[in-house]
């Protein structure tokens, strides 16, 4: 008989330890599921994992993709991230991200053809605010009314969807498209664009903030009182009362710390990689950044590993596609499994597992 | 625009066509909320059965076959969900968005090869005479069996959990899951399951959109079904008979507003669109603003159970 | 024991936690028609024992035989089925279920709830405990709670019944009508396993007693036969210290609470009602009464958690009723909220970062809203080396502590802070013997050097031993103070609510 047993404290080894072996859990069990789609299961793994990296052929192209990929999922999860340890679930991020992206770009778009230095600061302000502004509503309707923040700022990703689509085809539309779907590129746009800061590297505005995010959040949750309340907040909620804290403000906080990090990815994403709003601009990041804020165990030195380890299975996974046909739903499949693997693995942090004697009288 | 095109007993008819999905789907988070377990995987179950079924009904022409294999689909989605938070005691706000998003992927995957197929039609139940009663015929007694199923399910629950002893159990589990280990219920094995009767209940959901409501394949077709089917639980305030009205609210409006975009009326398609969710909100607002202080939910929901001793 | 037949015999039991043998080789027996207690301080294994008896928890190794035959129950049915029945310390209610409800759970097979119900109105009439089937479990009182657990052990008409420390949650007058009705029990054969570590009721009711220390058996005697003294000697195994204090005035009044009301703050909580109370400098002033009176209201009421008028509450002449937990700390009112772990202390923090959740701001532990950590550590550490905290460090998780050095450290963390009006709430409630002791002795120190201080118990050989003045919660309501001194257990129970609607048991003797 197996039976769990709580541990009196949290184990150190096995708080580093779970996202490896969840990680190797999943490469196992994908590979299973690759040899059952008629793949190689150790060339799959290997062109996720290894070949985007170190392949002669095709790291030229893949390493700076890492960055591009793993800065917005990195600045979504920090956000994630402190509303998780709060007990403030926002998994509304790909709206945010979406609205910020709106803001960002319209605010662009408004000023084009000027050439001013000021748009671009002021793109990434209204994005911010964007995002801010839709988690808000969550945030608020949370407070005032005590509406579940899960559900509220879920069903606002359709809406913001809706929104992204009227935006597409309607008020943001390139004139000069040929009445194509989409705005006007603002990578072609010099005074609204987010170059590749250094070539070759991937690194752009966007990889900077999300560096910035990683230490800022660093510091505010191991050496400031906000940090102390948001960890003791989704601990304790009682105890984080007594100790002084307002409930009310801290859900405000979360949602909108997370709301304005998913808008400034959406308008560094807009304003680089992406380079247009279009109907199919989000493509899953506010979601996978919830995978990575779990990997990283809410720690924002384990998001930053597990951004990137994400970005490369997202990297991976296209080279996959593309040299061994394996379905793009495959690497989805894959992400979530990761997630479950952690979760499960996650029980070995505060139990310990006996095998115990069926005791009999 | 067309207003007269809109022929109000076909509305009402397709409302109860459109609403049967989130019946099933919410019928079975119901069950799983009130033994006190939270379950936010419910689209990607749906999501599971919808591909279930259908590849199912596809291969083997029948669609009572794909009826029921989309409720072991979603079942066994639901029971990944169970033994990780039930026996390895994981977070079941993260372990529910981790099935949703591994749904999505793994439907995704299976589906590849049934894309732009059309799948074996789901007969409508022959009612003879009653089908020919005018209104009264068309609205109630034109459907196919799963609506009727659907219908039978809400009252199969609610007497199950008004009259039953076993009923009883379960709510006894969701309000107080020491309580109930302490007088020898087996709490685990109880929110199990409920977990995969909710499973089934989202899968069969999900079948019902690919099989007959769209009726095709296409990938993430569920398109937030099962987001509204968590907000109906809250709305009915986790009662049977008011999941039904929630379900008949938000199909109504569904139905509505593509019978609008049919008749063009000058409001743009994507403010339509929207309108179910925007709706669903409102009603989440003013459910929550009117539930507040009151002990409507079930207590335990969403908490951790292990037996210290 | 006169009787040779025994109902239960236990020989041998054994049950290892890992850390910790609960029951180490555990043996006694009860016969039918007798109250046998089962004493011991909190932690000695009592609850373990007789969890195996109802089928809860395996024994690792030993017997039990029930009626002369082998008895081992798988679960708590198997237990129901074979005659055993159980009065649970913290209730094994259901607070959203009614009174039918709850029983018809805690039953093999309950007959149809309309038979059902005239059952429960029936037998509760019978003895004295009546009860209404249809009334929700959540808007009842701790005794109204625990009729209905007894209630439902007796429907089942039981060989044996297990009560576990069952007079906590009732007032003296209660406990009176309870024990004519346990005994009323017994003169029609019950076996009853009576837990408990007050010493006064066991030699009242019981007439054997088996008590155990540290999962031990320590030793099985008719407790008429010995001593409150030797009985507690027996059970904590050392001389208990007696809290001192000397004979002081009362300085000027500090704290003053007019015209107090809150609505309840969740479904099944207790509202206040137009509360006053005055407290002094240098004074003890003890708060007694059944839990879920109004206490946890009243404590947050007081420490800032739930905000009221600014005029309710005034401390040292100025207005504080609208103000958080921080502003008040800031003026030197503290407090010790009754949970432990979750409330007073977050479980799965170290006891540094416990320290610096109330202690921030009188310990200057934050500058700018940057935490000073070395300094946070520094004051777990004074805490840990001044109230004996057996801990291996500051940086240990709180809920790996034993609930008696929790509770001291707890404690310890806001006297360090040197409070002007310290409130606790319950400052003994599970902790050990000797800790209590030390806790008690505290207190007192802290008002001796001036500091006011409210003690909210349920024990009421506690608030005796310390308060200056005593007043009772009932209902949401408080009594006005009356001096400690002098007041007899008649009148506290009075004060207390009395015996509210219990009655005698009604069947003939």
């Amino acid at each position: 008989m197996i039976r769990l047993e709580k541990r009196p404290e949290p184990s150190k080894v096995w708080t580093v330890a779970t996202p490896l072996v969840a990680v190797l859990l999943t490469m196992v069990a994908g590979g299973i599921m690759f040899a059952l789609l008629g793949k190689d299961p150790v060339a799959a793994i290997r062109t996720i994992f290894w070949d985007p990296l170190f392949d002669p052929q095709f790291a030229g192209y893949s390493r700076p993709q890492l960055l591009v990929k793993a800065g917005p999922l990195i600045l979504i999860a920090i956000g994630l991230s402190l509303g998780f340890r709060a007990g403030v679930w926002n998994i509304g991020a790909e709206g945010q991200y979406i609205i910020g992206a709106i803001c960002g770009a319209s605010v662009a778009l408004a000023f084009y053809p000027a050439d001013l230095w000021i748009i671009f600061p002021l793109m990434v302000a209204a994005g911010a605010l964007g995002g801010f502004a839709w988690a808000m509503i969550p945030g608020i309707l949370r407070t005032r009314f005590n509406t579940n923040e899960i559900l509220v700022s879920l069903l606002l990703v359709y809406v913001a969807e809706q929104i992204l689509a009227s935006m597409a085809l309607g008020l943001l539309r390139n004139p000069e498209g040929g009445g194509f779907p989409g705005s006007r590129n603002l990578q072609q746009y010099g005074a609204a664009s987010n170059p590749e800061l250094i070539a070759g590297t991937g690194m752009h505005w966007g990889v900077v903030a999300a560096f910035i995010a990683v230490i800022f959040a660093y510091i505010l949750l191991n050496r400031h009182m906000t940090g102390f309340h948001i960890r003791l907040a989704g601990q304790s909620p009682r105890a984080a009362r007594f100790a002084g804290v307002n409930p009310a403000r801290l859900v405000l906080l979360c949602l909108g710390l997370s709301g304005g990090l998913a808008g400034l990815a959406g308008v560094f994403e807009v304003a680089g990689p992406a380079g247009q709003i279009s109907i199919d601009f989000n493509i899953g990041y506010g979601f996978t950044a919830i995978i990575v804020a779990f990997l990283g165990r809410l720690h924002p030195v384990g998001i930053l590993l597990a951004g990137l380890l994400m970005a490369l299975t997202y990297i991976g996974g296209e080279l996959a596609q593309f040299m061994l046909g394996l379905p793009a739903a495959a690497i989805q499949a894959f992400q979530g499994m990761l997630l479950f693997f952690l979760l499960a693995v996650d029980v070995l942090t505060n139990y310990r597992v006996r095998i115990g004697k069926g005791a009999t009288v | 625009m067309n207003l007269g095109a809109i022929d109000p007993v076909l509305l009402i008819a397709s409302l109860m066509v459109a609403s049967t999905p989130i019946i099933l789907a919410a019928l079975g988070e119901l069950v799983v909320e009130k033994s006190g377990v939270l379950n936010l995987g419910v689209e990607g179950m749906m999501i599971t059965g919808a591909i279930c079924g259908f590849a199912v009904a596809v291969e083997t022409g029948s669609p009572v076959l794909g009826f029921v294999l989309a409720a072991v689909g979603g079942a066994v989605m639901a029971l990944i969900f169970g033994i990780l938070t039930q026996y390895l005691l994981s977070n079941q706000v993260a372990t529910g968005l981790a099935l949703t998003l591994f749904g999505l992927g793994i439907s995704a995957m299976i589906g590849q090869g049934y894309r732009g197929i059309k799948p074996p039609a789901t007969p409508k139940l022959d009612m003879g005479p009653l089908s020919d009663l005018p209104v009264v015929g068309r609205i109630l007694f034109s459907h196919d069996w799963m609506v009727y199923f659907a219908l039978a399910l809400v009252a199969a629950v609610w007497a199950f959990l008004k009259f039953t002893r076993g009923g009883l159990i379960l709510r006894a589990v969701g309000e107080s899951h020491d309580a109930a280990h302490a007088l020898g219920y087996k709490v685990v094995r109880i929110r199990l399951a409920a977990i995969a009767f909710g499973g089934a209940c989202a899968g069969m959901g999900g079948a019902y959109i690919s099989l007959v409501r769209v009726p095709q394949w296409t990938d993430g077709m569920t398109a937030g079904a099962g987001w509204i089917a968590l907000a109906i639980v809250v709305f009915s305030s986790w009662r049977a008979g008011r999941v039904l009205l929630g379900a008949y609210l938000f199909g109504g409006i569904t139905v509505l507003q593509l019978n609008l975009q049919a008749a063009g009326v000058p409001v743009p398609v994507e403010i339509l669109s929207m309108s179910p969710f925007v709706i669903t909100i409102i009603v989440l607002v003013i459910m929550s603003a009117t539930q507040r202080g009151a002990a409507v939910a079930p207590a335990m929901l969403g908490r951790i159970f292990h037996a210290s001793s | 024991m006169t009787q040779t037949a025994e109902l239960l015999r236990i020989d041998g039991l054994t049950k290892a936690y890992p850390g910790v043998v609960a029951n180490d080789n555990v043996g006694f027996s009860v016969a039918p028609g007798k109250v046998h207690a089962l004493l011991g301080e909190n932690g000695a294994g009592k609850s373990t024992l007789v969890k195996m008896i109802y089928g809860l928890v395996r024994p690792d190794s030993g017997t039990m035989h029930l009626r002369g035959a082998p008895y081992a129950p798988a679960t708590p049915n198997a237990a129901r089925a074979a005659g055993v029945a159980m009065v649970f310390q913290h209730f094994s209610l259901f607070n959203a279920l009614d009174v039918a409800e709850n029983i018809a759970l805690g039953m093999e097979n309950p007959p149809p709830r309309r038979t059902l119900s005239a059952r429960i109105r029936e037998v509760s009439h019978e003895y004295g405990l009546p009860l209404d089937p249809t009334r929700q479990v959540g808007e009842l009182s701790a005794g109204e709670r625990q009729r209905i657990e007894i209630i439902r052990c007796l429907l089942q008409d039981p060989k044996l019944l297990i009560m576990d420390e069952p007079t906590s949650v009732l007032t003296p007058q209660e406990v009176e009508i309870l024990f004519r009705t346990l005994r009323q029990l017994a003169a029609e054969g019950t076996a009853i396993l009576y837990i408990s570590h007050k010493l006064e009721e066991i030699r009242d009711l019981c007439d054997g007693a088996t008590i155990l220390r540290l999962g031990k058996v320590v030793a099985n005697c008719n407790p008429r036969e010995k001593s409150a003294r030797e009985l507690a000697e027996l059970m904590v195994g050392q001389t208990l210290h007696t809290p001192s204090r000397d004979a002081r005035d009362a300085g000027a009044q500090v704290l003053s609470v007019q015209g107090l009301s809150l609505p309840a703050a969740h479904a099944f909580g207790t509202a206040l009602k137009d509360i006053a109370l005055n407290l002094c400098a240098g004074e003890v002033l003890g708060i007694g009464g059944v839990a879920g009176n109004g206490q946890d209201e009243l404590l947050s009421a007081l420490s800032g958690e739930m905000v009221t008028t600014p005029g309710a509450i005034t401390l040292n002449g100025a207005p504080i009723g609208d103000k958080g937990p921080n502003a008040r700390r800031a003026l030197g009112l503290l407090t010790a909220p009754e949970e432990r772990l979750g409330h007073a202390a977050a479980p799965d923090m170290s006891l540094t970062e416990n320290a610096m959740l109330t202690g921030a701001q009188r310990k200057n532990l934050v500058h700018n809203g940057f935490l000073n950590w070395r300094a946070a550590r520094q004051f777990a550490e004074d805490i840990i080396k001044k109230f004996d905290v057996r801990t291996p460090g500051p940086g240990n998780a709180a809920r790996a502590l034993s609930g008696g050095n929790l509770q001291k450290f707890v404690i310890g963390r806001e006297i360090l802070q040197h409070p002007g009006v310290l409130v606790v709430n319950q400052p003994t409630w599970g902790v050990d013997a000797s800790a209590a002791a030390a806790i008690r002795q505290a207190l007192l120190d802290l008002a001796d050097q001036g500091a006011a201080v409210i003690v909210i118990s349920q024990d009421l050989d506690e608030l005796m031993e310390i308060s200056d003045r005593f007043c009772a919660m009932n209902e949401g309501t408080l009594s006005p103070a009356r001096p400690a001194q002098g007041l007899s257990v008649e009148d506290i129970g009075l004060m207390l609510g009395g015996a509210h609607d219990m009655e005698v048991a009604h069947v003939g003797g």
